[in-house]
Formats: C-alpha cells, structure tokens, sequence
C-alpha cells in the first residue's frame, strides 16, 4: 500500500528523521498562507500523487515568492498530472506540499527494502542522489552499495557507518548518517514497510542532512496490525473498480482488451489470459475469485467484468481444488438470469463436484458454450468475440 | 519413492479444529494420509476426527512421532506456528495460510538456519504423493501415481498441468505447490535436488511465472547439477509490467522479469519450454521421448 509523500514526511517527524517544514494545502490561497507562514525567500510546491517521476511531469515547481507559490498550487490542485509512470491520462492532483526551498550541496540516495534474493531487509545508497536508482543501477552499478540485514541483530552502527563511507559521508554527516540510517530501519520494521526510499538524501546549509522526499510501500497482509498506517489510504490514488472488487475478495485489474476472464488462482488466471493471447485474442481482464468462491461471488465477478465497455465475450475458467464447480455453476446460472448478459459466455469447469456443476448448467437451459478444456476455451471465447464483433 | 512425503509420512495438523483444516484433514485421511494429531493450543487433551488433539507441537512430536505438519492458522499466527514446528524437529513443514507479512516470513527464514526442515508456502496448495499422503488443499483425485515430478509456485495451474499429464498417462512422483509470495520457504531449487536424488522421478515440470529470479536461478542450477529432463511453463506472457498479477510475487519490475525474457533465459539453459499452457502434457511427453 502506496502513500503520499507528505504523509510519509509525517512519519519520519515521528520517527526523528529530518525533513523540511512544509505543510500541505488543497487551495493556492492556502499554499499563499503557507508560504508566508513558512517564511524564507524560496520554497518548492510539490504535487501529492502516488505516481513517480514527478519532476518531470513538471509536478515539482520552486518559486521565488508567495504569489509564485500561490500560481504554482492554482495550475496543479485541481487538475491532472501526467508523469513518466502515471500513464497518458495522468493522475488528479487534489493537494500540494509547500516547503521551503533548501541549499543543497550535495544528494545521496538512501533505500530500505526487502531483497527477494537474500530473502532480508537491505539498505541501499548510492551518491547518485536526485536519479532514477534503476537508470544508475543499469548504467554506473558501482555506485550503489548494500548493506543486508541481520534480522536475528537488526541493523548495526558499523553497518551504517560502512555505507555512510561507502558514499561519501564524512565528518560530523557521518554520525548524523548512521543516526538516519537506524531511525529508518526502526521506521521499516515498526511498520512492515516493503519500501522505504529517500530521494534524495540532501546536504544542506550547515552540515545537515535532510530528507528532501520520501516514499513508502506497506505490506497489505500486515495492515490488520497497522491501523495508523491503514488510515493512510488513499482511494482516490486507486481504480474504483479494483476496490470494489477487493470489497468482494475478488483481485480484479483491468487491462485494453475484449475477452472477460473469470478465473480461479492467480497463476491459472494468468495461464488463461496467455491461451486467449496465443488464439489472437486479447484479454480484457486479470481476475481472481480466490478459493472458496460462493454463488454471489461468482455473480459479483460477472457483473465488474461486464461493467468494462469493451468486453465482447467471457471466458470462465475454474479448475477447482478448495472450490466447488456446483457452487460455481449456481453463480453463473445466477448472474445469466438476473443480469440479462448479453455477450457470449464460455464455461469451462474442472476439478471438484465437476459432474455437479455440469449437471446444474445443462439443466439450467441457458445459452452458453461450454469447453472441456483450456485450449478449447479460449478458441471458443476468441472466436465467439470475433463472431460478436462481426 | 518420491520426496517430502510419502505413505510413512506422520502428519500433523496445526490448526487442527478449524473449519478449513477438518474439511482437509478428512479428505487427506480418506485417501490414506497418516494424519496422527492435530495441534489447536487450548484444546489439547481432547480428540477431533478420531485422533489426540494437543496444546503444542512438541507435544504433539513427542506422544505421536510427527514428522510433517501441515498448517492451517490464520497468516497473522502462521510464523510462529512455522518457527514452533521447526523448534519441534517437524521435517516437512506446509503452510496453507494465504497472507503472511512478508516481514514476519524473512524471520521465519532466519530462524530455519542450523534447522533441516524443509518449509512449504506459504501461500501454497500443499503438497502430495499420489495415493499415499496429501498435506494440502488440492483435489487430491486428479493426480496419479508415476514418474514426473510436479514443482509449481501457482496451485491451480498446478492442477491444470496434472490433468494435461493425465490424459498421456503421465503420472506423478510428487507435486508441490511452494506458494506465490515474494518470500517462499524453499524454492525451485531445493525441490529440485530431491527430484534429482530420487530413483523414482524420470522427469521434472517447473511451472512458474512473471517476477522474479526463482526460475531462472533453477535452470541454471539444474544445468550443472541435474541429469533428468527439466521441462518448464511460465504463466504471464499477456501481463502488463508494473501489474501485481495476484501473488505478491507477480509483478514484472524489470526486464528480466516477464514472461518472455525468463522462457528465453530457459531456452538457452537447455529446459524443455512450453510455448502455449494447453501443451504442457505434450512438451513432457516429447522430452521424455527424446532422452
């Protein structure tokens, strides 16, 4: 779970970690307040979106004055903000974070995440602040150290001193560094964080080091024990439909095809989107009913597949091991009748009470195409979009 | 043969009274898994579908002989139901739970070192010998007794392949789910040792999928290590990048990532790779032919 970067500046206040005044506005006559609140002779307005790649959105803008500020906050609050990650249509910017403009003479980059690899937590810095880490990465790898962590010991002084000297931290930054380093780490621990990334990590007027930004990244399946991080959410930075799929225990992601996909388990879902794709077609959806899948759960699928414009035709694929093919049949029996589905449907059932399910959607007397098959299934929803859209 | 588990396999549910785990422990003990307790702490000294039901793993080791379990907690108590059947000398450990932090999983990890337990999911369909012991949440009638060796992090594509096998009377050693979380309790690899090593397994299917390392790191491992054919499927060519396709693990971050870099990366290690998931029975079937 994403947060905004005010939000995260929030928690490192918590937790010591130095970061720039700034407050957060959702009108230019606020941001104009706020800068004269702030005080200084420069400050930066920064769009609050959870898509990187501000800065070159042109989401990161300083101005000299608080009327700058203020004409700054008016172009952004309010309207979309199209970045390298956010995709053509961008996102909508509904709040700015004013701070005041810092002197920096030199940035770093700082990262605390899980490494698949090692299976621990890893630091990661580098001297190439203010960059994209995965351009350095590719480019200059030298660059960026690492530091694994222990978890039986947690990390250690020394641990943050070597990569403090690895990058170039020196003198009295060196203590403030390792100082930093822990309190982050405390932060990531404290909070199942998959992602703790300070970029950059500045030098500023007086020797000082400063969290310019920050991001962060929860662990979904720890938030039952993080009700001050779960308050963070922010559904507007989400597809509603994700969401309301998620309120049914559905995982629903939207893609630009045609083909309705209705699947159990994530790795068959995927293998089912492949099949359409190797028939010609392309699929309209990634959904996962998860295991367990009741009538209604079967019928909500149907009804936010078809709430996408583009689906020509579905394609459900349930090989079942914890569910039932009965419970399953009595969902789509269910979502055929009462949501006046117009659009072909492909059935293909497997696995557990299989001869049950068939039972109940041959007695049913509805129109569908039934397939025994993977393969078979998605030739038939192929074609049976091609034949609707002809 | 077979690995991990087979008919001498004393099982152990932890978790046991759940709804979940008896609706399991019945089908498992129906098709002649040795389930000789279970463990829900607070009911201990009663019995559930006819066996000793106990407080603690240890207890459970030590009055039964235990030595695989099969947990069925709820992932925020799935560590330390992990960490508690390591400490207990449980062997196979299968962890059923859909959900667990991934923090409380890197700990899990920490602890298994100087341990020799093998650690199953989480996030996993389980693992099963056909016709002699299934700890696990899979339609244990789709499989069958032979010779191919099943390794997949996905469950139901799992079951998808088996059915494929089944139709060229292609059966299994062995199938093992070992999860789709970004952090696994063993991967590829270590389940790939122990096909290699048994005489009873002619062949192995890798099923696996976008995101990650895990795939490849196994063929080239297999490359120096292995003499049987490895034949392979990864699920996910149609993802977009930047998608978390269900499992946490699913994710295409870099290049290296998709669907079609790791099949490629495959390829040149010398596995069997499966172009389209309807021939997945077909492509064991040619590398079989072809050795």
């Amino acid at each position: 779970m994403n947060i905004h970067e005010y939000q995260a500046k929030e928690l490192f206040r918590r937790y010591d970690i130095p970061v720039p005044e700034g407050r957060v506005v959702h009108s230019d006559e606020q941001a104009l307040a706020a800068a004269e609140d702030l005080g200084g002779e420069r400050w930066v307005v920064k769009a609050q979106i959870h898509a990187g790649g501000r800065g070159k959105g042109g989401g990161v803008v300083i101005a000299d004055s608080p009327e700058r500020v203020r004409q700054a906050a008016d172009r952004l609050i309010g309207n979309r903000l199209v970045t390298p990650q956010t995709g053509s249509d961008g996102r909508p910017v509904q709040r700015v974070l004013v701070e005041q403009a810092q002197e920096i003479a030199q940035e770093f980059y700082l990262a605390i995440l899980i490494d698949r690899v090692s299976q621990r937590i890893t630091l990661v810095a580098s001297d190439a602040g203010g960059m994209e880490i995965e351009e350095v990465a590719a480019r200059e790898p030298q660059r960026i150290v690492r530091e694994r962590v222990d978890p039986a010991v947690g990390l250690l002084d020394f641990q943050c001193r070597k990569i403090a000297a690895a990058v170039g931290l020196k003198g009295t930054l060196l203590p403030q560094a390792v100082k930093l380093m822990k309190r982050l780490y405390r932060l990531f621990r404290d909070k199942d964080a998959l992602l703790a990334e300070v970029n950059p990590l500045a030098v500023v007027a007086g020797d000082r080091l400063l969290a310019l930004d920050a991001k962060m990244d929860f662990d979904g399946n720890a938030l039952y024990r993080l009700p001050d991080i779960t308050d963070l959410r922010d559904f507007d930075e989400e597809d509603p439909k994700e969401v309301e799929a998620t309120g049914h225990g559905l995982n629903y992601i939207a893609l630009d095809g045609d083909v309705g996909c209705i699947v159990n388990g994530a790795g068959l879902a995927m293998a089912t989107m492949d099949a359409i794709a190797l028939h010609g077609g392309r699929p309209a959806n990634f959904l996962d009913v998860g295991g367990g899948a009741s009538p209604e759960k079967i019928a909500n699928a149907f009804r936010i597949v078809l709430e996408d414009a583009n689906v020509r035709g579905i394609l459900l694929n349930i090989f079942a091991g914890i569910n039932r093919c009965d419970w399953v049949a009595e969902g789509i029996v269910r979502a055929i009748r009462d949501q006046a589905i117009e659009v072909p449907v492909v059935v293909r059932l497997a696995g557990t009470n299989v001869a049950e399910g068939w039972m109940i959607m041959e007695s049913s007397g509805l129109d569908y195409l039934r397939a025994e098959k993977l393969d078979d299934a998605a030739r038939k929803a192929v074609e049976a979009v091609k034949g609707a859209a002809a | 043969m077979s690995i991990l588990v087979n008919r001498d396999s004393r099982v152990v549910i932890q978790g046991f009274t759940g709804q979940h785990a008896t609706f399991h422990a019945t089908e498992a003990m129906a098709g002649g898994t040795n389930v000789v307790g279970g463990v829900t702490p607070g009911k201990g000294g009663g019995s559930h579908l006819e066996r000793p039901v106990f407080d603690t793993v240890a207890e459970a080791v030590r009055e039964t002989g235990a030595n695989v379990s099969g947990i069925f907690v709820p992932p925020p108590f799935a560590a330390d139901a992990i960490m508690e059947a390591i400490d207990a000398g449980i062997e196979v450990i299968v962890v059923i739970a859909d959900g667990v932090p991934v923090q409380d999983m890197v700990r899990v990890k920490r602890y298994l070192i100087g341990h020799d337990a093998i650690i199953v999911g989480p996030n996993t369909a389980g693992v099963i010998t056909p016709g002699q012991c299934k700890v696990g949440i899979m339609p244990s009638h789709i499989y069958r007794p032979g010779r191919i060796g099943v390794v997949s992090r996905s469950g139901t594509l799992n079951y998808e392949a088996v059915e494929q096998m089944n139709e060229l009377g292609l059966g299994q050693s062995t199938s093992i789910s070992i999860g789709g979380d970004p952090i696994n309790g063993c991967d590829f690899i270590t389940i790939l040792e122990r096909f290699e090593a048994d005489p009873e397994t002619d062949a192995v299917l890798m099923i696996g999928e976008i995101g990650g390392p895990q795939e490849v790191d196994a063929a080239r491992w297999a490359r120096e290590n292995m003499s049987k054919p490895l034949i392979s499927f990864i699920a996910g060519v149609s993802a977009p990048p930047g998608r978390r396709m269900g499992h946490a693990g699913a994710i295409i971050s870099s290049q290296a990532d998709t669907a079609r870099a790791k099949m490629e990366a495959l390829a040149e290690l010398g596995v069997h790779v499966v172009e389209n998931p309807a021939d997945i029975g077909t492509t064991i079937h040619t590398a079989l032919a072809g050795r």
